[in-house]
């Protein structure tokens, strides 16, 4: 540490040290107080009242809004979607990202393309995607249609039927995101030994086996960071909602952070949608609390 | 999933590969590339279409190019007006993240002072939940400040979002540089603010790229945020033009289409062109955060 600036001249350098703090921190520390700890300590306080944004904060109203809010049935869908979400992410998405990355990650022909192209969706915004995949998945005109009409079907509408609709918005989750899985695990995979595998290759060892003991426990803190990433993202899903299926049919197809939007938000009942809001932090919170704790302590 | 790793291995260890056995790797690859690309490459070749050849034909190459959607939507305003509004946000955040960002990271890494340690953990713990969870509370902030309405509305909050992941990824890169650095430069009577000009700043392109990467991708991508703070449509950035487009001309899909082909354009051109940082920078960020 750079401390013996001000050791041998306590006086002056720790005035300079100061002027210095001064003008560099404050502006980071006003910003991320007025706009992450200040409204998430405001939305405690808004989540025990009714109140529609306007006048004054003052019907207090206890835990009635946590209360409305679990025992809605489309919040209780909400909640059992979000984890459906993460249950496809960790059972399916994280495998196929795994088996692509064994595939791509050495310098085999088309590696490097083929790595490009798996990571290419991640990089578009969510909302484009799902507008993309509402076209595929409309009974009239896109993939879906093509599909029907070349069996001799009736036209099927996908993302107007509980369960399927939610099911595509889970197949649009794996068709962008499973490539930055990927790319974390083609990361890990070219540190992992190429001697250790040659070592238990004279050892007799077979592909299965060479796996199972050499590549995956190296692999393993990339693949507690890629389930990391997979839940925090899944709690946070918004947007292919908002494109895809707008909550509907019959509000099926809501998640945590959609049933905030469409019955906080759009509705300005702030009050609701700040306990809405507060179940999510305390979620996020926790997981990702315990997680680190628990899960990603010698990481 | 066994077959790959066998393949994946005999790669690995570079012995010579069965023909069959790379034949079948192929052959997976090529399969879950047309499922990853036929999706954008149908969205662009549709909006070559009428709507009446978009029914008869969603899935194949237009019979006659058709190039009235894509002109209708770039011989307009409404098109540049959206990108230029997510360019005037996106490069605002990112200047705003690395300035601010960088500023803190460099005095948490290089000066000791009372309750320096409480104050960083303080700033990580916007680490621990998302923007998302505090969204009402942030709109009333931001209507209370009298930015409604207003880039810098979208702005800040999306600065005050990205700075724990930015202080993190900063400090920790400026403190690799050498401490005997610093306190020769210090006694030497080089001031800090010299010293993070001359020294620190430049010996730290790398990661502040990352920075810049990552808080770009989500500021020009990002949805919720500017849908909740923004009124005006001639403020929206593409994300949200997107969204008002397709609520307009829902029953037009070859429209639709063409207008999402021209929106996702610039980030694939970037992406194409600047892959490797890119990549680098979304997955180093993930991996070092």
């Amino acid at each position: 540490m750079s401390t013996t600036a001000y050791e041998e001249n306590p006086g002056r350098a720790g005035m300079r040290a100061a002027s210095a703090l001064v003008i560099l921190l404050p502006p980071a520390l006003l910003l991320f107080t007025l706009f992450v700890i200040w409204p998430i300590g405001e939305a405690s306080w808004y989540s025990l009242f009714n109140w529609n944004g306007l006048g004054p904060v003052d019907r207090f109203i206890g835990l009635k809004n946590y209360k409305w809010a679990f025992e809605s049935a489309v919040f209780q869908r909400a909640i059992f979607n979000n984890l459906l979400v993460i249950v496809v992410s960790l059972a399916i998405q994280l495998p196929l990202a795994l088996g692509v990355a064994l595939l791509v990650s050495g310098r085999a022909w088309g590696s490097v393309v083929f790595r490009m192209i798996f990571f290419l969706p991640y990089v578009l915004a969510d909302i484009a995607a799902g507008l993309i995949w509402r076209f595929m998945f409309d009974g009239d005109y896109g993939l879906a249609a093509a599909l029907t009409h070349a069996l001799g079907m009736k036209p099927v509408y996908l993302l107007a039927s509980d369960p399927w609709a939610f099911s595509a918005i889970l197949a649009v989750v794996v068709w962008k995101y499973f490539g930055f899985h990927m790319m974390l695990y083609v990361a890990g995979l070219q540190g992992v030994d190429k001697s250790l595998l040659e070592a238990a290759e004279i050892d007799g060892a077979n592909a299965w086996q060479k796996f199972r003991h050499v590549t995956l426990p190296m692999l393993a803190p990339m693949i507690r960071l890629s389930i990391f990433f997979a839940v925090v993202g899944s709690l946070q899903l918004f947007d292919f909602v908002a494109a895809l299926t707008r909550g509907g049919p019959f509000d099926t197809t809501h998640t945590m952070v959609s049933f905030l939007y469409y019955f906080g938000v759009t509705r300005m009942r702030v009050g609701f949608g700040s306990a809405v809001g507060d179940v999510l932090f305390v979620v996020c919170v926790a997981f990702a609390w315990g997680y680190r704790r628990w899960v990603m302590r010698d990481d | 999933m066994t077959e790959a790793i066998r393949l994946a291995q005999t790669e690995e260890i570079g012995r010579p590969r069965l023909p069959v056995a790379a034949a079948l790797r192929l052959a997976v690859l090529l399969v879950l590339a047309t499922i990853v690309l036929y999706p954008l490459i149908a969205t662009a070749l549709d909006g070559f279409k009428s709507l009446g050849e978009l029914h008869d034909n969603p899935l194949g190459l237009p019979h006659a190019w058709d190039w009235s959607n894509y002109w209708q939507i770039l011989g307009g305003s409404r098109y540049w007006r959206v990108l230029g509004n997510s360019l005037v946000i996106a490069l605002a955040t990112v200047f705003l993240t690395l300035v601010v960002g960088a500023m803190a990271a460099f005095a948490f890494a290089h000066i000791k002072f009372f309750g320096d340690r409480y104050l960083y953990a303080y700033v990580q713990i916007g680490l621990l939940f998302p923007s998302t969870a505090a969204i009402l509370p942030v709109f009333i902030k931001v209507r209370d400040l009298g930015l409604l309405d207003s880039y810098w509305g979208v702005i800040l909050p999306q600065v005050a979002f990205a700075l724990s992941m930015a202080v993190l990824l900063l400090r920790n890169a400026f403190k690799q540089i050498p401490s005997e650095l610093f306190d020769a430069a210090l006694i030497d009577g080089c001031g800090y603010f010299r010293f993070f000009r001359h020294v620190t700043l430049p010996l730290s392109g790398p990661i502040l790229s990352t920075v810049a990467v990552i808080g770009f991708v989500n500021s020009w991508n990002g949805y919720l945020l500017p849908l909740v703070v923004l009124d005006s449509e001639s403020r929206y950035p593409w994300t949200l033009g997107l969204m008002a487009y397709q609520g307009q001309y829902s029953t037009s899909w070859q429209l639709v289409l063409a207008f999402i082909t021209l929106t996702i354009l610039p980030a694939i051109l970037m992406f194409l062109l600047a892959q490797r940082y890119i990549v680098a920078g979304l997955t180093a960020g993930a991996v070092k955060g």
